[in-house]
């Protein structure tokens, strides 16, 4: 469903990304792992036509992302719900949420997807009304997570999105992830928690220096003695 | 003396409101690129011209005018959006204010080239009458501006609060990568904002041409005033505009009568100092670009 090859992302000087390959097969949740600072949030903000790459291609269904602007990569199906929730803070969490039905292909949607929200995530519900910046960590989340299905994803991308988070709340989230993979939606999530994300994702790929260094089902990757040392700390 | 208080009040609100939509031109720009426009007093003028000219040519009324001056100055911003603006977004501030002062010398001085410095005013049959209310006297063109005013007001906060396109607008000025990533097209929305920013100016200058006369400098003093409201209702506030620009329709019209009108500009700028020693989130708050 997306492949990503040879991939180069530079910051002026700095190369952050080089040489990276990625396979991101349909239906399945992709765990993508790698400690702070690896280039993680570079890679999917790459994918999501924010940044573009000096090499390499990204390719979704058969279209180079990396030649679209980040409102035409929405509008193919590929949804980023990006690292620190970025909600309209000022907006209510109905008027969020509407936000992500913004696509053409999602709006005439809207009303449906609205209620397939609220059924995955009934707490929305009760703070339809509420200001987005008034909400706990955890609920903004939630809130970044609807917005994300609002806009009638393919390709979901949550990036780090148990940061901050109790770890009751994280099992929520997680829970819902593996929920929308149900609804026939493909997810690449980004995450530091490795323990728990092997445990349920369908393979997952290592992020270090720039390029994916190994990937695999993600229980085989739980015995990875590499896997173990470095993020396990076993 | 109570008539007279009241006579004030209704003359600063009427005033005011006419202050309050061209504010609400300038805030929406900033609220959204972060970037002051420093020839807004001069599109001002230039609306005022457009109303005058089409009255004198055409023989159409301030009223009618609006409904040419407001897609001609939309397409203007989209223009000056896409010309000035967006270059200009990614570089120092600097560069920002000499590029918008430069433009609004350039509009004066071309207008007093070609429209001459001679005041000119728009007259209709119904300029000097007036409504009289108990005893407060009500004119006609001061009227139709506040309920003009009042309108594109309303207009304005259900288009941002209902549509997708004016959420867009208030997300993108929240966080503009945020909305790039719902899918919203962020160049796209600024060049919409700007025109909505410009036909707001349309809509004044029409209904400020059989008010004020026009003169090629006549957007020094609105702009000023832009300005003054803009502050002092927090800057990229709409509602903060709206109900800045009543306020200091009621300060001009009290310290008209109170102090002296010739200290009108006084008044302002002791406004403009005090708001900013005292609260200069102004008084709604800059933070809330919340736009309704
Ligand atoms: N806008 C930027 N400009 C320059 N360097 C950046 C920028 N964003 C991230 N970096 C650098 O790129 C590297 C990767 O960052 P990031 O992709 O945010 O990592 P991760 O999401 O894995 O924590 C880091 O070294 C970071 O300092
Ligand atoms: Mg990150």
């Amino acid at each position: 469903m997306l492949e990503v090859s040879s991939l180069e992302v530079c910051y002026g000087d700095l190369v952050a990304l080089s040489g990276l390959n990625l396979h991101v097969e349909q239906g399945r949740i992709v765990a993508l792992l790698g400690s702070n600072g690896v280039g993680k949030t570079t890679l999917i903000n790459t994918i999501c036509g924010l940044f573009k790459p000096t090499k390499g291609s990204i390719v979704y269904q058969g279209t180079h992302l990396e030649r679209e602007p980040a409102h035409r990569v929405v509008e193919l199906g590929v949804v980023q719900v990006p690292e620190g929730r970025k909600l309209f803070p000022q907006m209510t969490v109905l008027e969020n949420l509407q936000m992500g039905a913004y696509p053409p292909r999602a709006r005439e949607l809207a009303e449906e997807s609205l209620d397939f929200v609220f059924g995955l995530l009934p707490r929305l519900k009760e703070r339809t009304n509420q200001i987005a910046g008034t909400l706990s960590g955890g609920e903004q989340q939630m809130v970044a997570l609807g917005r994300g299905l609002m806009a009638r994803p393919r390709l979901l991308i949550l990036d780090e999105p148990s940061l901050g988070l109790a770890p009751l709340v994280v099992q929520t989230i997680f829970e819902t992830v593996r929920q929308v993979k149900e609804t026939g939606i493909t997810v690449l999530l980004v995450e530091q928690n490795v323990r728990q994300v092997l445990s349920f994702c369908d393979r997952a790929f290592v992020l270090e220096n720039g390029c994916i260094t190994l990937g695999g089902q993600g229980l085989e990757l739980l015995d990875n003695p590499h896997v173990r040392e470095a993020y396990l700390g076993m | 003396m109570f008539t007279q208080l009241l006579q004030l009040t209704a003359n600063g609100l009427l005033l005011g409101a006419i202050y309050a939509l061209n504010a609400m031109g300038l805030t929406l720009i900033f609220g959204v690129m972060e970037i002051i426009n420093f020839a807004h007093g001069e599109f001002l003028m230039l609306a005022m011209y457009g109303a005058f000219f089409l009255n004198v040519w055409m023989g159409m009324g301030p009223y009618v005018a609006i409904v040419v001056v407001v897609p001609l100055f939309f397409v203007l911003g989209v223009a000056f959006q896409r010309l000035m603006i967006q270059p200009l977004l990614d570089s120092q501030e600097i560069a920002q204010i000499f590029a918008t002062v430069g433009l609004s010398i350039v509009l004066s001085n071309g207008a007093l080239f070609f429209f001459s410095a001679d005041y000119q005013m728009v007259r209709t049959d119904y300029s000097l009458e007036s409504l009289d209310l108990f005893g407060v006297y009500l004119g006609y063109t001061r009227i139709f501006a506040f309920a003009a005013v009042c309108m594109v007001a309303l207009g304005l906060y259900l288009f941002m609060k209902r549509t997708y396109m004016g959420r867009a607008i208030r997300a993108t000025a929240q966080d503009r990568r945020a909305a790039a990533l719902m899918g919203v097209n962020v160049r796209r929305v600024y060049m919409i904002t700007t025109g909505l920013g410009l036909a707001c100016v349309g809509i004044t200058g029409s209904v400020l041409s059989p008010i004020f006369s026009v003169f090629p400098s006549v957007g020094t003093q609105f702009g000023l005033i832009a300005f003054v409201v803009v502050v002092l209702g927090g800057m990229g506030n709409l509602a903060g505009a709206f109900f800045g620009g009543l306020i200091i329709g009621l300060v001009e019209a009290y310290s008209g009568f109170f102090l002296d009108p010739a200290l009108k500009t006084v008044v302002y700028f002791v406004v403009f100092i005090l708001i900013l020693l005292v609260k200069p989130s102004g008084l709604f708050g800059s933070t809330v670009r919340e736009n309704g």
